[in-house]
């Protein structure tokens, strides 16, 4: 199970590279892309969206169910990962990477210290 | 069984286009022995115990009175005083008890070596392939057809499946079987878990016990009339209420839907609506994605009105209405 140090991860398996260029990209970790199976269909926010922590804001469903993917932190919807329409299949392959799902402007960077690091969600997991 | 061993898609193709095993241990397995067996068990099932011939098998219904489904099962007749039956999982107490229960006082025995017995499924073209390099001196039976082996103990083949493939599916002692899966994939079987086997048996519109079968629907509304014998001699447990729905009609008939375009995978309870966008038909039954078609595809009891081939309706997602048509089984 891969958890890069550099990003933040919450509890419902998000998350947040506060890191990448501009706004902070959001997805789900790999531990989740393996339990929901192959990703086959995502219904994502509007660019403009305000989002509250905790809240959800965008469905993916995989053969097996659908799922919430809820915001790691508050801000706003500046980007949309519109490639995952036709290729959904990317979440599995490159969690971190091509199956980034949404960018926002953070409100609050603070939150994200109530996140847990890599390491720390490594060790949440086992 | 796990949901998935590599992936739900990929566990898919490989029964589709090679080969896949299940592990099916928790399948149910009765046999009933005995003089007046063959008689015994047609006056409880559905389709003709009389026209087996040793070594064939057959699908046929179990039901109460009202001609509800208590179970969807395989009988086979291993020869004229021996037959073997296998039954859904969650559905070997009521069976056994049901059918316990109605035992003659003599001339029948019915046995439940549920716990006896490991099962596998090896379903795809490339199964008949598969066991002839695995096992030279082990023939396997012809379609839906059951042959008896001693193998190490008891080895029984069935020619059966639930997948639409050609397979067949293996029986033996429980201590026995997880010798036999590890060498089925050493044979190149895909392994394969729970999600595969519901896509694959919903692309081909069977039925799942507990989802779109159930004690308050017939075999008639679920588009079963091919293993339901009416006419049969002696008749059967439900067969009067099965004339009386064939005379007066269906309260509803277990339809398949397609979704039109790209939209979620559909799921059991979703609402089905009539091509208004308004009316309300019923609720999914069974729902996923196709893998073959890349669309969505469910079942759901409509009104018999409204449960023609080619009818427009939309499914209920999320508040979000997705177009889709009633079309004929099987999906793939």
């Amino acid at each position: 199970m891969n958890a890069p140090d550099h990003l933040h991860f919450s509890e419902s398996h998000e998350w947040v590279d506060a890191t990448a260029p501009g706004a902070a990209a959001v997805g789900i970790s790999d531990h989740a892309q393996e339990e929901l199976t192959d990703v086959v269909y995502l219904e994502l926010p509007a660019v403009g969206r305000v989002l509250a922590k905790g809240e959800p804001f965008a469905v993916i469903e995989s053969v097996k169910a659908a799922n919430d993917i809820y915001a790691p932190v508050s801000g706003v919807v500046v980007e949309v990962n519109s490639a995952l329409a036709e290729s959904p299949e990317a979440i599995n392959e490159d969690p971190y990477g091509a199956g980034w799902i949404v960018k926002i402007t953070l409100s609050d960077p603070a939150e994200l210290d109530a996140l847990m690091t890599g390491q720390a969600y490594r060790e949440h997991l086992s | 069984m796990p949901i998935q061993y590599a992936g739900i898609v990929s566990e898919h193709e490989a029964v589709r286009k090679s080969v896949g095993v299940f592990d099916i241990s928790h399948m149910g397995e009765f046999e009933v022995r005995g003089s007046a067996a063959e008689e015994w068990l047609n006056g409880l099932l559905t389709n003709d115990v009389s026209v087996l011939d040793d070594g064939q098998g057959q699908y046929t219904l179990l039901l109460n009175e009202k001609g509800g489904v208590i179970d969807d099962l395989i009988l086979y007749r291993i020869d004229a005083e021996r037959y073997f039956l296998v039954v859904n999982a969650s559905r070997i107490e009521a069976d056994f008890f049901w059918m316990s229960r109605r035992l003659p006082a003599c001339g029948v025995e019915l046995t439940d070596r549920s716990i006896e017995f490991g099962a596998v499924a090896v379903q795809g073209p490339r199964s008949l392939d598969l066991w002839c390099d695995m096992a030279p001196g082990i023939t396997l039976p012809e379609r839906n057809g059951i042959a008896v082996y001693e193998a190490g103990g008891e080895l029984i083949l069935c020619r059966t499946g639930y997948t639409g493939e050609d397979g067949f599916e293996l029986f033996a002692a429980a201590d026995q079987i997880g010798h036999w899966f590890d060498q089925l994939i050493a044979s190149g079987a895909v392994p394969c878990g729970l999600g595969a086997r519901d896509t694959l048996r919903l692309e081909k519109g069977f039925p799942l016990n507990g989802s779109d079968l159930d004690e308050n629907r017939t075999p008639l509304e679920a588009g079963l009339g091919f293993f339901v014998k009416l006419d049969k001699p002696g008749g059967f447990i439900g067969r009067e209420a099965l004339a009386a729905q064939r005379e007066g009609g269906l309260p509803g008939i277990l339809v398949a839907i397609r979704l039109s375009e790209k939209a979620p995978p559909l799921r059991h309870g979703y609402t089905v609506l009539a091509a208004d966008g308004q009316t309300f038909l019923g609720e999914l039954t069974s729902g996923s994605l196709s893998p073959g078609l890349g669309l969505g595809i469910g079942m759901a009891y409509l009104p018999p009105a409204q449960a023609a081939i080619g009818t427009d309706v939309f499914v209920v997602i999320r508040e979000k209405l997705y177009p889709g048509k009633i079309v004929k089984k099987p999906f793939v």
